[in-house]
C-alpha cells in the first residue's frame, strides 16, 4: 500500500459531496427529512455538508447529538459566500423548499454552483412552490407538512441517480 | 461574507416574494441594473430567481434581500460609490 488505501499505481478515488439547503424549519418535515437525507447520502458514500440559519442548524445538533447522522454543518450565509466566490462547490445540492424565499435559494443555488440540483418541495403551498421552479433540476415534490413518509418515498425513488 | 446588519438601510418591502420586489424597482426607479444571483452589492451576496432587479436613484441603490424565514426585504441604501459603480457596471455592458 502507498499512502492512506491507495493501491500503488492507482489514482485515489475523490469523495462526492452533497450540501443540503435548509430553509426556514417552520414545517415540521424538514428536520426529520434533513437527517435522514444526510444519512442516505452517507450510506451512498457522498459527504453530506449542511447548510441552514441557527435555528435550522440547532434542531438538527439537538436531534443528533452523538452526531451520528450529521458530519459538517455551515451557515446558510457562509455557504452562500464560498460557492459564489468559486472557494468551495458540491456535486449535488438538495434545496429544502416550503416557501418563497426557498424558490429563491435554489434558483441561487442552479446559477452558481455546479452542483446537480434536487429541490425538496413540500408543505401547504408545494404545488405552488414547484411550479415556480423551471430551471433544469430533479424535483422532489409532495404534499408533506407533518409526516416526512411521502418525501422519504420519493428520496428512496431518486437516490439511485446520485450515482449518475 | 458582509452583514447587511452594518448598512445603514431602510426598508422599503418586507416579506415580499422575489417577483414583487423585482416588480416594484423596475416601476419605481427609471435607472436599475439586472444582475445573476450571487452578485456582490456592497459586501452581500444576492439571492434570488434571476435577473435580479436592483434599482439605482441618485446615490440610492435598491436592491433584494432575502432570508429563509422571513422572505425577500426590499432595502434602501445610500451610497454613492455603490451607486456609481452599478452604473459603471451597466454602461459597460
Amino acid at each position: 500500500m502507498a499512502g492512506n488505501d491507495t493501491i500503488a499505481g492507482e489514482a485515489p478515488q475523490i469523495k462526492k459531496t452533497a450540501v443540503l439547503v435548509l430553509g426556514c424549519p417552520q414545517v415540521p418535515v424538514q428536520t426529520s427529512v434533513a437527517l435522514y437525507l444526510a444519512d442516505k447520502l452517507s450510506g451512498a458514500g457522498i459527504a453530506p455538508v449542511i447548510a441552514g440559519n441557527k435555528a435550522a442548524i440547532t434542531l438538527l445538533v439537538v436531534a443528533d447529538p452523538k452526531r451520528h447522522y450529521l458530519k459538517e454543518v455551515m451557515d446558510l450565509d457562509r455557504a452562500i459566500a464560498q460557492i459564489s466566490d468559486k472557494k468551495r462547490d458540491f456535486d449535488l445540492c438538495f434545496v429544502f423548499i416550503h416557501n418563497d424565499a426557498g424558490v429563491s435559494y435554489a434558483a441561487t443555488m442552479a446559477a452558481i454552483s455546479k452542483a446537480k440540483i434536487f429541490p425538496v418541495i413540500y408543505g401547504e403551498h408545494w404545488e405552488e412552490m414547484a411550479a415556480q421552479i423551471t430551471f433544469p433540476c430533479t424535483k422532489i415534490a409532495v404534499k408533506a407538512v407533518h409526516n416526512p413518509l411521502p418525501i422519504k418515498k420519493i428520496i428512496d425513488e431518486v437516490a439511485p441517480s446520485w450515482a449518475a | 461574507m458582509g452583514c447587511v446588519e452594518s448598512l445603514p438601510y431602510e426598508v422599503i418591502m418586507r416579506d415580499a416574494s422575489f417577483k414583487e420586489c423585482r416588480e416594484y424597482i423596475k416601476s419605481h426607479f427609471s435607472e436599475s441594473i439586472d444582475v445573476e444571483p450571487g452578485f456582490k452589492i456592497f459586501d452581500v451576496h444576492t439571492i434570488g430567481v434571476p435577473p435580479i432587479a436592483v434599482g439605482i436613484d441618485g446615490n440610492f441603490v435598491i436592491f433584494p434581500y432575502t432570508k429563509p424565514c422571513h422572505g425577500t426585504f426590499l432595502l434602501r441604501v445610500e451610497d454613492a460609490e455603490e451607486a456609481t459603480r452599478l452604473r459603471a457596471l451597466k454602461k459597460s455592458r
